[in-house]
């Protein structure tokens, strides 16, 4: 990979060529009711790694602290201590534009107030590339169109965003997220409203976007089997704190996983070497 | 300091990918954007219908005059060959009909555009500067102008911007709800501000009848027979400020009405452009207050029209309706001077009459 970023000078050559994509030391964060009161919630110290072309799914309970790290990584609010950067630059100090240019982030829609074709909302991504009343560019039109070509939502084009189905307009709101050239996808439980087949295919989708362009996703998710077959590596939250972070076979162990879930579970290694959780089953009391 | 080009390129060369796939190019092709040129002709198309709409008014009227006449002396009046125009055609265009019709334009503009802006602003389809409760309190702030100091020029309108700013911000506050702006909570409390206001209105009225406060009606329902005691050339300028302002925001102003936090991710500085807007929809508030009292519905009626005709863009929905506005007033005080002559209606009543069942039929659509 080509330094992008290299912003202080003073680093070695070695280590920029090592520098990854994602960098996320020490960090944390607090949540107050006022400036001066205790805070309620505390989020860290946190520290991983994302590399090019890695998948990372997050994993914790409710209230875990999994939508305030991906806040962080979006760049909505700077960490209290410690710091994280995108290929050496501190996202939190990057330009609104320029941070939407690297970061896209996919969360549940907003409802909308007038009807938008899917080609309108779609082309909403290009925003960050405009000028100041943003006619959208010939340029702009080919991105989205293989933004929408990207997830198989072709035929979606002229379609109105409220009449599509629970997967088709998730697979919408991910071309908007890729009609932002990013090198960083953050997806917020994008599985949560689909059925089985739909979360698969979505996680393939991603594999697949993952190892082919240069993406580097991370997906806040509850889903333990499906993290565990199609992420590189895991990041377990508990209680505001980085419990572990690893690749699957590392973090999928019984004891952490039922401290974290408060639930009896059962772990098996599989042949192709990912971890299955299972409910330990009620036939053992 | 970041701005380099990206290095990877898969995204370069998009035609590559495209051709590979059939019918996508054809699908590129399905991408309608907005063109300045499309922007461009639907503004010419909607100034002629102005034109047309200012010929009407021009027409109407207890002296009769011609459509030929009024062509004729529009001409003769704009390269200054007044000599040619008998004078009673001069007096009837020029010192009284084309000065109302021009404040009508600019109060129809503004409220409009400040319809529009409100709401996008709080995210809501009925926001309207009278159905909010603003235009009362812009109200109110001019009569409290004109109470305590009658003859500074220029006074009045500050004075009804003032109102208009303080009277939203009350309204954004009873409109919250567990940190959350509450759509049938906002409307409630601008609906209980408004006859609040409107009480007060009354009450300084009737207390102060004997002072030169203008009538009753004008605060309350607007009418544009009294022509402004301040230049019209310096109001016209605080419109363009206005809706140029608003229409600079316009592309933001789209993201936003997807969702505030995707627009914030998607580079929008949300908390800059609602500021701008909310101020700036406030002066045109204030504006159009300051001359011709609380004229209802037009801010509600003329977006909404004009989403009809021409889509939900911003960038459209702005210029669109500050000339939609002032054709809809234009004709609406042309039938307010001419319905019941030579009796006058305000023309509050007229635009009152439209708006409101149109108002309860997007409020019931929206419960459906």
């Amino acid at each position: 990979m080509s330094a992008v970023a290299g912003s202080s000078g003073i680093a070695r050559a070695a280590a920029q060529v090592a520098e990854p994509r994602l960098k996320v030391e020490q960090a944390s964060f607090a949540y107050a009711a006022t400036d001066k009161s205790a805070p309620k919630f505390t989020l860290g110290p946190i520290t991983f790694e994302a590399q090019k072309h890695e998948l990372i799914a997050i994993l914790g309970p409710n209230a875990s602290g999994k939508s305030t790290l991906l806040g962080l990584l979006a760049g909505m609010y700077a960490p209290l201590a410690g710091r994280i950067a995108l290929d050496g630059t501190e996202i939190s100090k990057l330009d609104p534009r320029v941070r939407a240019q690297r970061i896209a982030l996919v969360q549940q829609e907003s409802e909308l107030l007038f009807p938008l074709r899917v080609w309108e909302y779609v082309l909403q991504g290009r925003y960050p590339y405009g000028r100041r009343l943003r006619f959208e560019s010939e340029e702009d039109c080919l991105m989205a169109g293989n933004a929408l070509a990207q997830v198989g939502a072709d035929a979606l084009r002229d379609r109105w965003m409220d009449q599509l189905s629970g997967g088709e307009k998730q697979r919408v709101i991910l071309a908007r997220a890729l009609a932002q050239q990013p090198l960083l996808l953050l997806l917020d439980e994008p599985t949560q409203h689909l059925d089985i087949g739909g979360k698969v295919e979505l996680l393939r989708r991603l594999r697949k976007l993952t190892a082919e362009r240069r993406y580097t996703v991370l997906v806040v998710t509850h889903e333990l089997n499906l993290a565990a077959e199609f992420s590189d590596r895991i990041v377990l939250l508990h209680k505001g704190k980085c419990l572990r972070a690893g690749t699957p076979e590392e973090v999928y162990d019984r004891a952490a996983l039922e401290e974290v879930f408060e639930a009896p579970l059962e772990v098996e290694m599989r042949a192709n070497g990912r971890p299955r959780v299972t409910v330990r089953g009620s036939e053992q009391g | 300091m970041h701005l380099e080009t990206k290095p990877e390129s898969e995204f370069q060369a998009p035609k590559a990918s495209l051709t590979q796939q059939s019918g996508s190019i054809a699908g590129v092709r399905a991408f309608r954007p907005l063109t300045p040129g499309r922007l461009v002709f639907i503004c010419v198309m909607l100034l002629v219908a102005l034109f047309v709409a200012v010929v009407i008014a021009l027409r109407m009227g207890t002296f009769p005059i011609s459509i030929r006449q009024i062509v004729l002396t529009l001409f003769n009046g704009a390269i200054g060959r007044r000599a040619e125009i008998p004078s009673d055609y001069w007096l009837v265009v020029f010192g009284l009909r084309l000065p109302r019709i021009a404040l009508g334009i600019l109060v129809g503009a503004a409220l409009s555009t400040a319809g529009a802006g409100y709401q996008a602003l709080l995210r809501n389809p009925l926001a309207d500067p009278y159905v909010l409760g603003v235009s009362s309190g812009a109200a109110l702030g001019a009569i409290i102008s004109l109470i305590v100091a009658p003859r500074v020029p220029g006074l009045i309108q500050v004075a009804a911007f003032v109102g208009a700013v303080a009277t939203i911000a009350i309204v954004y506050f009873l409109g919250r709800r567990g940190g959350q702006l509450d759509s049938g909570t906002l409307l409630l409390g601008g609906i209980v501000t408004a006859s609040f206001l409107s009480a007060v209105i009354m009450f300084l009225m009737t207390t102060l009848s004997g002072r030169d406060l203008r009538g009753m009606s004008f605060w309350l329902m607007g009418d544009l027979a009294t022509p402004p005691s301040v230049n019209m050339g310096w109001l016209y300028f605080l419109l363009a400020i206005g809706v140029g302002t608003i229409f600079g925001t316009a592309a933001d102003l789209n993201l936003i009405l997807t969702g505030e936090q995707e627009a914030r991710h998607l580079g929008v500085n949300v908390n800059r452009v609602k500021l701008v807007v909310y101020l700036a929809a406030s002066i045109l508030t204030g504006l159009a207050v300051s001359v011709s009292g609380a004229i209802g519905f037009l801010g509600l009626l003329v977006p909404h029209v004009m989403r009809m005709m021409f889509g939900t863009d911003y960038r459209v929905l702005i210029p669109t309706s500050a000339i939609g506005g002032a054709i809809l007033i234009v004709l609406a005080d042309t039938l307010a001077r001419t319905v019941v002559a030579p009796t006058e209606l305000p023309v509050g009543a007229m635009t009152a009459i439209a708006g409101a069942p149109l108002f309860i039929y997007l409020m019931r659509r929206r419960v459906r």
